[in-house]
């Protein structure tokens, strides 16, 4: 069962839904991840299991599928029969980690349409389930994942105990086998230079904060992933209420700091904004990381409400199409780190330049 | 004494917890006090799970430490020793080959050691058949594998008349009253 190849062209060419820029609080909140760790109860996990078992989960889950309504339309892709490029479009997507990404065992990846809805096969546990949702909705992204694991539980035999939870490779993940995120952008706070107290104050909370792009001292696009730290002695509800309350905090704070920008600063802020617009709309030859901090520079500009800067979903777009994968796919073939940044330049301009037509304001602005 | 997590450096922050009466102590250098986020008691979750078994070394001795480190889960054999190095469990029977071991590792991560979450979708025939449905597409698959074709004909069968009963079923919930 695995999917024409035009299904995965057709994934590739078009935008992952959740950077739509839609959803509450989506000036600061870019997505929302919830991610659930499953195994079968009678395979040993991925590491210790041998090739043939592997194939025996891919089988198994793939049979669960068929009769669980929320996978419905979707497409299997295995990962020993993709490219290297292809399994690297994955990743930059968010669909797949970087383990998954490998394609040396028997794994695989079901999606669902629109990329809501995802189950990594044979990762770090035989199930990793994924749901994506644009902007601020852990509520939402919980109930579909909800769902979703229940639909397979009905025919799956999941190794769980009644006293510790879902059993789990890492017992990091042991309990729930919950990971709920936000993916949030905090370009305000960092500016003027209160982030580290804000980033403290979340991990205080029993929180993990870690930066998108980058090492965590030097975080690239200003864009910070948080999510739930424990796995056992709260429930589902708790943990994303929680993740729910802090995030809320965090919003407020931003915004707050946003208004002291525009307050203060305006003139030095339209100015950075502005610069980063003209360097993204004129440029010949780009790094991936130059795109990153400038789309941040721009993002906080449409989300000030600047006029002229375009929609919201061409700069969140713009963070996924110019990695080296998705370029590489575009392009139709192998390029180098020169020529990547020749490409990708053009590619930016081309997406503004689009993005400028559509709002009628022409280029001459 | 040296940090516990790079090895190299002299241990200059030192952490002591009390879980269950029992003290267990860590010893770091402050390069991986800083990497590790460690400057707040809260912070402690960033530890690698690795470096998290490997700070609770000394709160044993060294000679049970090594018998601790022969015990081995009996359905797929790993070690505990082996799982201190890589923080990966081998199979679900791990937990509780493991679970004296595990329990106050689970509190340290996780301050506590009860699951208070969902439960599986279960209860009701038509889920346990499903699940049994499951386990005899596994068990074909694996007769297949193992080329023993006479079992496999035998619980290919099996599934055969599951699924007529199944329909019948269907069909007659389906009947108009």
């Amino acid at each position: 069962m695995s999917a024409p190849s035009h299904d995965f062209d057709a994934l590739v060419a078009r935008p992952s839904p959740w950077l739509d820029g839609s959803g509450p609080k989506s000036d600061i909140v870019v997505s929302t991840r919830v991610r659930l760790a499953r195994n079968l109860r009678h395979v040993p996990f991925t590491h210790r299991a041998r090739d043939e078992q592997l194939q025996g989960v891919l089988a198994s889950v793939t049979n669960a599928l068929k009769r669980a309504p929320s996978f419905e339309d979707g497409m299997l892709l295995r990962m020993t029969e993709m490219s290297t490029v292809d399994r690297q479009v994955l990743v930059e997507r968010h669909l797949v980690s970087h383990e998954l990404g490998d394609g040396a065992r028997p794994r695989g990846i079901f999606i669902a349409p629109e990329e809501r809805l995802s189950l990594m096969i044979n990762e770090e546990d035989h199930l990793r389930l994924q749901t994506m949702a644009s902007g601020f909705q852990p509520a939402e992204a919980w109930s579909s994942a909800d769902r979703a694991d229940d639909e397979l539980g009905t025919s799956l035999d999941f190794a769980y105990s009644e006293e510790i939870g879902y059993l789990t490779s890492c017992p990091t993940n042991t309990g729930t086998g919950l990971r709920a995120s936000v993916l949030i952008h905090l370009p305000a706070l960092v500016l003027l230079q209160e982030i580290q107290k804000v980033l403290k104050s979340i991990m205080q909370v029993g929180l993990n904060v870690r930066g998108l792009y980058g090492e965590h001292s030097d975080v690239m696009g200003n864009l910070f992933q948080v999510s739930n730290q424990t796995t056992l002695g709260q429930s589902e509800r708790d943990s994303i209420e929680g993740l729910e309350r802090v995030t809320r905090q965090v919003i407020e704070t931003e915004e707050r700091a946003r208004e002291r920008l525009i307050r203060d600063a305006r003139v030095q802020t339209e100015d950075k904004v502005w610069r980063a617009y003209g360097m993204l709309r004129y440029c010949r030859s780009i790094s991936s990381q130059e795109v990153i901090n400038l789309c941040s520079a721009v993002r906080l500009g449409v989300s000030l409400g600047l006029p002229g800067l375009g929609p919201l979903h061409v700069v969140n777009e713009l963070l996924v199409l110019t990695q080296p994968a998705h370029l590489q796919r575009a392009h139709g073939g192998e390029l180098t780190l020169a020529e990547r940044n020749v490409y990708r330049a053009q590619l930016v301009r081309e997406r503004l330049e689009a993005a400028d037509r559509q709002t009628g304001r022409g280029a001459s602005a | 004494m040296l940090c516990q997590i790079c090895g190299k450096n002299p241990a200059t922050v030192h952490f002591t917890e009390i879980h269950d009466n029992k003290m267990s102590e860590i010893h770091v250098c402050d390069r991986c006090a800083e990497e590790k986020g460690l400057q707040t008691p809260q912070a402690k979750h960033k530890f690698d799970i690795a470096d998290l078994i490997a700070g609770m070394v000394d709160s044993v001795t060294s000679t049970e430490e090594e018998r601790v480190g022969h015990v081995q889960c009996p359905r797929c054999g790993l070690l505990y020793s082996a799982f201190k190095e890589t923080g990966r469990l081998g199979c679900a029977e791990c937990y509780q080959a493991f679970q004296f071991q595990l329990r106050p590792l689970l509190r340290r991560i996780h301050g506590d050691t009860r699951h208070k979450g969902k439960s599986p979708a279960r209860d009701g025939e038509g889920v346990s058949r499903s699940r049994q449905m499951q386990r005899l597409y596994d068990e074909l698959q694996r007769a297949v594998e193992r080329e023993e074709f006479e079992r496999a004909a035998e619980i290919r069968d099996e599934i055969k008349q599951i699924e007529i009963e199944d329909r019948a079923v269907q069909t007659e919930t389906e009947k108009p009253r």
